[in-house]
C-alpha cells in the first residue's frame, strides 16, 4: 500500500521560507502570488492491505516524528 | 559534579562542552554515544552538545530526540536531575517534549554566527544563580534555527513561573524568537534549553568569563 503524508506549518506560525520563496516568485515576474507556505510530503510504502488500520498507524507516525505539532499539522492519505 | 555528555552522529560542540566542565568542575564528564540506553549511576547532569545531529534531517534534533539513549535522559528529568541542551540539544530538548516550544529557522533566514548580548532574567535557577537577573552578559551564538516559538499559553506560563532563563538584550535578537527568549527553564527549573554558547566563554584564551558562572551554578548546586 502507498501512502502520503503533507506536513505545513500551522496557520499563523511564521514561515520565513515560504516568504523567500514568495520573493524569489515575484522576482521571476510572478506578480500573482499573494503568499508561499513551504511543507514537506513524504510517501510511504506499508505493508498490510487494511486501509483504516493504516490511517490510523499513518497518523501516529506523524504525532510521534513526522510533524512537531507544535507548529506544524499534518494530513494522511492512501494513494492505493 | 557527576556529568554525562551525550555524543549523536553531527554533535561538534561535545569537545568543547567537555572542555568547560572539566576545567569547572575539575572532573572529566562521562561521554556517552546516543545508542546506549542506560545512564552511568549517581549522575547529577547531563548535557546535550551543539552541533547538527542527524545532519538536521526532518527538523533540527527531530531524529537525535528519538535516539535509544534518550529514554533514559527523560528518566533522568523525571527523577530531577539536572539537564542542559546548548543551541542542537536546545532543539532536542523540545523535540524530545522535555521543554515547551520549538526552535524554527532564523527569520533571517542566515546562519548566525557571532557574540550577541544576553539579559538573565531570572537568577532563581541552579543554572542562573550565579548571575544577577537584569545581568547583560557576552555570549556566542551559531546556529540557523534559533528562532524560538511557542502558543501563547505557553509564552504566558513560561512568563507567570518566571522559567526564561535568559534573553537576547533589547535590540540584539538574532533570530526573531517571540518575546527575545534565548533559554527557558523546565517547570522543576533543572532543565535548562538555551541557543548561545556559554562552554565558549569560560576562559580568557576564549576572550571572557561570562559563561562561566552557569557552570559554577551547577556545581554549587549539584
Amino acid at each position: 500500500m502507498k501512502a502520503r503524508v503533507t506536513v505545513t506549518l500551522k496557520t499563523g506560525v511564521l514561515d520565513p521560507q515560504g516568504k523567500a520563496i514568495e520573493g524569489a516568485l515575484h522576482t521571476l515576474g510572478f506578480p500573482e502570488v499573494g503568499s508561499v507556505r513551504a511543507g514537506r510530503v513524504f510517501d510511504l510504502e506499508l505493508d498490510g492491505a487494511d486501509r483504516a488500520s493504516a490511517e490510523t498507524r499513518l497518523k501516529d507516525m506523524c504525532e510521534k516524528l513526522l510533524a512537531n505539532t507544535v507548529i506544524e499539522k499534518y494530513s494522511v492519505e492512501i494513494l492505493g | 559534579m557527576n556529568t554525562a555528555i551525550i555524543v549523536f552522529p553531527g554533535s561538534n560542540r561535545d569537545r568543547d562542552m567537555i572542555a568547560a566542565v572539566e576545567k569547572i568542575s575539575g572532573t572529566r564528564p562521562a561521554v556517552l554515544w546516543h545508542a546506549e540506553k542506560e545512564l552511568p549511576a549517581g549522575l547529577d547532569l547531563v548535557i546535550l552538545p551543539g552541533g547538527f545531529s542527524y545532519g538536521d534531517y526532518l527538523r533540527s534534533g527531530a531524529i537525535a530526540a528519538r535516539a535509544p539513549i534518550m529514554d533514559a535522559v527523560r528518566a533522568h528529568a523525571a527523577r530531577g536531575g539536572f539537564v542542559l541542551g546548548v543551541c542542537n540539544g536546545f532543539q532536542i530538548l523540545t523535540e524530545a517534549g522535555l521543554l515547551p516550544g520549538a526552535l524554527m529557522r532564523n527569520a533571517g533566514l542566515r546562519f548566525v554566527c557571532r557574540e550577541v548580548k544576553l539579559e538573565v532574567a531570572t537568577s532563581k535557577s541552579p543554572f542562573t544563580a550565579g548571575y544577577t537577573a537584569g545581568e547583560v552578559i557576552r555570549c556566542p551564538v551559531a546556529h540557523g534555527d534559533g528562532n524560538y516559538s511557542a502558543d501563547p499559553e505557553t509564552l504566558t506560563a513560561l512568563s507567570a513561573e518566571d522559567r526564561v532563563a535568559f534573553r537576547y538584550a533589547a535590540g540584539t535578537n538574532p533570530n526573531g524568537s517571540v518575546n527575545d527568549i534565548a533559554g527557558i527553564l523546565s517547570a522543576n527549573r533543572r532543565v535548562l534549553g538555551m541557543m548561545p554558547h556559554p562552554e565558549n566563554l569560560i576562559e580568557p584564551l576564549n576572550g571572557g568569563l561570562d559563561g562561566r558562572p552557569l557552570f559554577e551554578s551547577l556545581l554549587a548546586a549539584a
